[in-house]
């Protein structure tokens, strides 16, 4: 089970590799990837450095260009996509259509990983992807159970990688439209979910402001541990209801570090860490972890147990310091 | 301008889907699309009842179009997509990459809906390889977009949601049973409390989003109308109505006899097709 963590930059990746990783993602910097922060990724010469660095430990790299291309902009997708195959990325993770049958037909030996943003949850989806453009792995969205997981694992034509670790994204991937709804920008069309520069804080007495474009999306207490400012972990007023309330999700982390055996007796393949636009430090802290997780299970399975000092540990860099099994619990379906 | 109605994301009670349907038909709307896109839970109006009504609508001389579920998860949703393809009478619209994937299979023609990621023309161009014979524009695509992407002239027909709450995202987690303290197995169809939803205001009374199970919406309602002119230039071909109320048939009454207003309605937004937030109102 591969364990597969984020890479913003180069010390992120350096981070990475030197807590564990099997194996690392990263984008260029530019649109052509679905967290395109300032000051994040990759110019086409780190990509080569990374790319060096990474083959230098023997691991693996995959190249991020999960967007959309909008009409007229369609070739500098494809130079990405020609960038990563010059580049020897281990694998190019994708959702748009177009794109995948670019690089199938350009390129037919290059490892397409179908991305999250894709959104495709289902037998008939992943048959279809594979069919079409011979993908060889799908990353599931974080909106099927564990149940629901480990039955599309049993008949998946293709590998299957999920979410392991991070920001919990409670919406279709890919079919969200949250953030351009209120800001204009979403991951799909190159941007990121609620880009930092329409995000304002505001104090006002006892409490903090959150602001989206202008949007009050959230009212927390001064000390109140935050989460991200996105659309859908804000507090809101249902009609009948007097006071706000989180009606969609509440600031916290997806971790499924106990659903390890399980996962793993799924036969899934790869466990993703959500989080390129996070620290080096945070990369380095939860790599060791799982890195840890993965290999007491895979040393002892039938003892394998949460540890303590595990949980503390990834409690520190999770939103609102608690985490979650999100969808993987039943109670969501 | 050719105009549709789009099919109800709510969940009404059965005595009142078909007392709508009834007054569709007795509209000169010239094309209807039904069937539960939402949710599977919903059984108050069930694939029978939808294949009865589409025959009674396509009896006065509609086109008709069943719609399917956005999100497909389980083996039993696409079990059941994959019965309602094979129906053999309607053409579908596919609003899961799993319902393109079974028509394509099956070699029949579907609609691509708009919860669909068609982005660029060479997306489209390949749907249409595989059946696609008209595709609903994603809502967050603009008026410059759509013009791009049907030059030069397309094989297949472009429609836009162009009055309506546009239906924002999809989870796996019922909002609505949350909202009282249900687990969604046990939600007891919460949905039909909430008829056009439940708006949910920011704690400045700024309505934000309408919760429908599992489905979030814009609390603002879409107001394309005075750009169908626009829209003909371009080359779209149908213009949706997406139904709220029984207010909605007139609606769509009013624009298939080419009456529509100049401007934009009070709190409506159209930012999104004016290539901004889509929360926005473009005067």
């Amino acid at each position: 089970m591969e364990l597969l963590c984020p890479a913003g930059n180069l010390a992120s990746l350096k981070a990475a590799l030197n807590a564990g990783a099997d194996a690392v993602y990263l984008g260029l910097k530019d649109d052509t990837n679905a967290r395109s922060f300032a000051g994040l990724n990759f110019t086409p010469q780190r990509l080569q450095e990374a790319a060096t660095l990474v083959k230098r430990s023997k691991r693996k790299f995959y190249l991020t260009i999960n967007t959309f291309p909008q009409p007229g902009q369609e070739q500098r997708w494809h130079q990405a996509v020609d960038l990563a195959v010059n580049s020897s990325a281990d694998g190019l993770i994708m959702a748009d259509i177009s794109l995948l049958d670019y690089a199938h037909s350009h390129y037919p030996e290059i490892p397409l990983h179908l991305s999250v943003q894709a959104s495709v949850t289902n037998l008939a989806g992943l048959d279809f992807y594979q069919k079409q453009f011979n993908i060889q792995r799908a990353v599931l969205p974080r909106v099927l159970s564990i149940k629901q997981v480990k039955d599309l694992a049993k008949v998946s034509p293709v590998d299957l990688e999920v979410f392991a670790f991070g920001s919990l994204c409670i919406m279709a991937e890919g079919r969200c439209q949250l953030s351009s709804y209120v800001t204009g920008e979403s991951p799909n069309s190159g941007g990121s979910c609620s880009p930092a520069r329409y995000v304002r804080w505001q104090e006002q007495g006892d409490n903090r402001l959150t602001r989206l474009n202008e949007v009050l999306i959230d009212r927390s207490g001064i000390d109140e541990q935050m989460g991200y400012p996105v659309v859908c972990k804000g507090r809101y007023l249902a009609e009948d209801a007097g006071t706000a309330q989180f009606l969609l999700e509440s600031p916290t982390s997806l971790s499924t570090l106990e659903l390890i055996p399980e996962l793993a007796a799924a036969g899934i393949v790869s466990l993703k860490i959500e989080g390129r636009q996070r620290s080096p430090a945070y990369v380095e802290q939860v790599t060791r972890v799982w890195r840890d997780a993965i290999d007491s299970y895979l040393a002892a399975p039938a003892q394998f147990q949460s540890k303590k000092e595990w949980l503390s540990a990834l409690a520190k860099v999770s939103e609102g310091q608690t985490t979650t099994l999100g969808a993987y619990e039943r109670s969501w379906q | 301008m050719n105009i549709s109605l789009g099919p109800l994301m709510y969940c009404w009670s059965k005595s009142d889907v078909f007392t709508f349907y009834d007054d569709v038909a007795n509209s000169p709307i010239p094309l209807v699309y039904l069937g539960e896109t939402v949710c599977s839970r919903r059984r108050q109006v069930k694939w029978a009842d939808y294949v009865a009504l589409a025959k009674m609508l396509q009896s006065t001389g509609k086109q008709v179009v069943l719609s399917t579920l956005a999100l497909i998860e389980t083996a039993s949703e696409q079990t059941e997509l994959r019965k309602q393809l094979e129906n053999g009478d309607f053409a579908i619209e596919a609003n899961d990459m799993a319902a393109v994937a079974i028509a394509n299979e099956l070699g029949i023609p579907f609609i691509c809906g708009p919860t669909i990621n068609n982005y660029n023309r060479a997306t489209l161009d390949k749907m249409a390889e595989w059946g696609m014979q008209r595709f609903v524009m994603p809502v967050d695509l603009s008026c410059d977009w759509l013009k791009a992407v049907l030059t030069p002239l397309a094989n297949f027909e472009a429609e836009v949601i162009g009055y309506g709450h546009l239906p924002l995202a999809h989870s796996a987690r019922c909002f609505t049973a949350r909202l009282k303290g249900l687990a969604k197995d046990g939600c007891g169809i919460a949905c039909e409390q909430y008829p056009q939803g439940v708006l949910a205001q920011t704690q400045e009374h700024q309505p934000l989003l309408r919760l429908n199970g599992i489905q979030t919406q814009s609390a603002a309602c879409c107001d394309l109308r005075q750009q169908i002119p626009v829209m003909e230039a371009i080359g779209v071909s149908w213009f949706r109505v997406s139904p709220v109320n029984q207010q909605s048939i007139t609606m769509a009454t009013e624009l298939t006899r080419g009456e529509f207003p100049d401007t934009i309605a009070a709190n409506a937004c159209n930012g999104y097709w004016h290539n901004n937030a889509g929360m926005e109102r473009v005067i």
